[in-house]
């Protein structure tokens, strides 16, 4: 039910339902604390990009979200992240159904050395899928929706190495959407990519997030507000400010922000 | 071409290898000119005769189930440690330790293994000398050389293949039986196949172990006694007072030893091979 909420520290309050919300967030790698104190909602089925300069801690909250930081040894996370208001680090939590509700696409393509189809077919198996037909119109479905099918539908049997850079990061997100997630998070999902790639990859969420949370970590100013409904900025482990990307980029509150989106460092 | 120092050194380091891979080479060459003319069908087919002269097929054999051996136990087992510590256990001091001591393990002189053996496999678990007792000293012997090898091979896989598995929704061990081994075990299988040729060479830990001096029939379970080709040439070189009758057998017997591990070498580098191609990265 949509409701009026404010997206973080003192940002505007908009009318769209919840669907992650993280609480007095911190998190270190081993005594180095990467995050501080990050209160921050995440709007359902809209595109929310994180910015800031590098090593300001987006992609380590971006992993935050769907666990990846535990498989890093000396990690420890103190606050509560919920989705759909289910604390997803809470003692108990499936970390399997977890990521299976939270796809990830990197910011290297990163396809398995198999054939196309064994990448899309992936995680369906993992999660029981075994008919072959269900199998097979999955992964048409999977590839269809990232916009690759027609490139790839007569050679669905070819090894993955063989597609282009942009090629094999649509397969990533066909991969990611074959195990039907909830949310979608992009950590810097074309910055490995020419501009007409790229300009696909971007094509491509703004298709997605009909149906999709997607939570992307972008470099790329332009990027972030061409395909964003909301922006975070973070700097030095802080989330800065949090709000609509229109506002962000026109009349941001903090100077943090508006000398970081002019260019004046970063 | 660089100042005359550099000559020098470039022209140096040409005679040492030379020199060195003339060495091998003579070595070879006598070997397989003096044994080629020995073996026949009936030398690798009958048994010895009790003065050192006659066929090897006992000592074939033995090599054969001594290897077989080796391998079931030293390849799951060392695949299997490999995979605990690049995997699972939490990199600090203690698998450091770990890996210290198992790369200690593999600089450890064979007889030493061959002592070892005797004292657990062979008295105390009273397996007697026995192609059992032997098997499981070998496995010890190349189990550094395989944990080893196997332990590079995981290593060299991405990390990004690892994170692409487990943001699927792949549990750790998903991750490892489907993508992360499927990419490894051309290199742990070659690692760990280049030590079994090791295995099949070696003298002294099967010397304590296994090895009959002179065994005219073929063991009929793992706890007998058997013939090995490395014993038995060493056998052949230094028991028989008619050194002159004996010589071909040695020669012949050093030839098979030389082509089993260079067919193991060989079958090593096919397996690469057929996997590199089965997955390009």
């Amino acid at each position: 039910m949509p409701a009026a909420f404010s997206l973080g520290n003192d940002a505007t309050p908009v009318d769209f339902t919840p669907k992650v919300e993280v609480r007095r967030l911190n998190f270190f790698y081993g005594a180095t604390q990467a995050l501080f104190d990050i209160n921050m909602t995440i709007p359902e089925n809209q595109v929310t990009a994180l910015i800031g300069p590098s090593g300001c801690g987006k992609s380590t909250f971006l992993r935050t979200l769907n666990r990846m930081n535990d498989i890093i040894d000396g990690t420890r996370l103190e606050g509560a992240i919920t989705i759909d208001r289910q604390d997803i680090y809470r003692n108990g939590t499936d970390v399997v159904t977890l990521r299976k509700r939270v796809g990830m696409v990197f910011q290297k393509s990163n396809p398995f050395p198999k054939s196309i189809f064994e990448n899309v077919a992936y995680g369906p198996r993992l999660h029981g899928t075994k008919d072959k037909a269900v199998l097979a119109e999955l992964i048409e479905q999977s590839l269809i929706r990232a916009g690759l099918w027609d490139e790839v539908k007569d050679r669905l049997h070819r090894s993955a190495m063989d597609l282009s850079g942009g090629q094999q990061q649509r397969l990533c997100i066909a991969r990611a959407l074959a195990v039907d997630p909830e949310i979608l998070l992009m950590d810097e999902p074309a910055s490995a990519l020419d501009p007409r790639a790229t300009a696909r990859i971007e094509d491509l969420i703004s298709e997605l997030r009909e149906d999709y949370t997607i939570v992307i970590v972008t470099h790329n100013m332009q990027q972030a507000a061409r395909v964003s409904d909301f922006t975070a900025f973070f700097m030095e482990g802080k989330l800065v400010e949090f709000d609509d990307t229109e506002k962000m980029f026109t009349k941001p509150k903090e100077k943090q922000t508006e000398d970081y989106i002019t260019g004046r460092f970063g | 071409m660089g100042t005359l120092k550099e000559r020098a050194a470039f022209i140096g380091l040409r005679i040492i290898t030379y020199v060195l891979v003339s060495i091998v080479g003579y070595i070879i060459l006598d070997i397989v000119v003096r044994g080629a003319g020995v073996i026949s069908w009936s030398f690798l087919t009958t048994y010895p005769n009790p003065d050192g002269t006659g066929g090897i097929f006992p000592a074939i054999v033995g090599t054969f189930y001594l290897v077989m051996g080796t391998i079931l136990v030293a390849l799951p087992l060392g695949m299997a440690s490999a995979v605990y510590l690049t995997e699972y256990a939490k990199q600090g001091l203690l698998t450091n330790q770990i890996r210290l001591a198992i790369v200690t393990l593999a600089g450890v002189p064979s007889i030493v293994f061959g002592l070892f053996g005797l004292g657990l496999f062979v008295l105390f678990l009273d397996f007697g000398t026995s192609v059992l007792a032997g098997s499981l000293t070998l496995a010890c012997m190349i189990l550094p050389t395989i944990i080893v090898s196997s332990e590079e091979a995981l290593r060299a896989v991405p990390q990004s293949l690892r994170e692409a598995s487990l943001a699927l929704g792949a549990t750790k061990w998903e991750t490892i039986r489907k993508s992360v081994l499927p990419y490894a075990i051309p290199g742990m299988m070659t690692g760990s196949i280049l030590g079994v040729g090791r295995a099949a060479g070696e003298t002294a830990p099967i010397l304590l172990t296994v090895a009959a001096f002179f065994l005219p029939q073929l063991p009929r379970s793992i706890f007998d006694q058997a013939m090995a080709l490395p014993y038995h040439l060493y056998v052949l070189a230094t028991q028989f007072p008619n050194a002159e009758a004996v010589r071909p057998t040695q020669y012949g017997t050093a030839l098979v030893l030389l082509l089993l591990v260079l067919g193991l070498n060989i079958g090593a580098i096919m397996v690469r091979m057929h996997f590199r191609k089965r997955n390009r990265w």
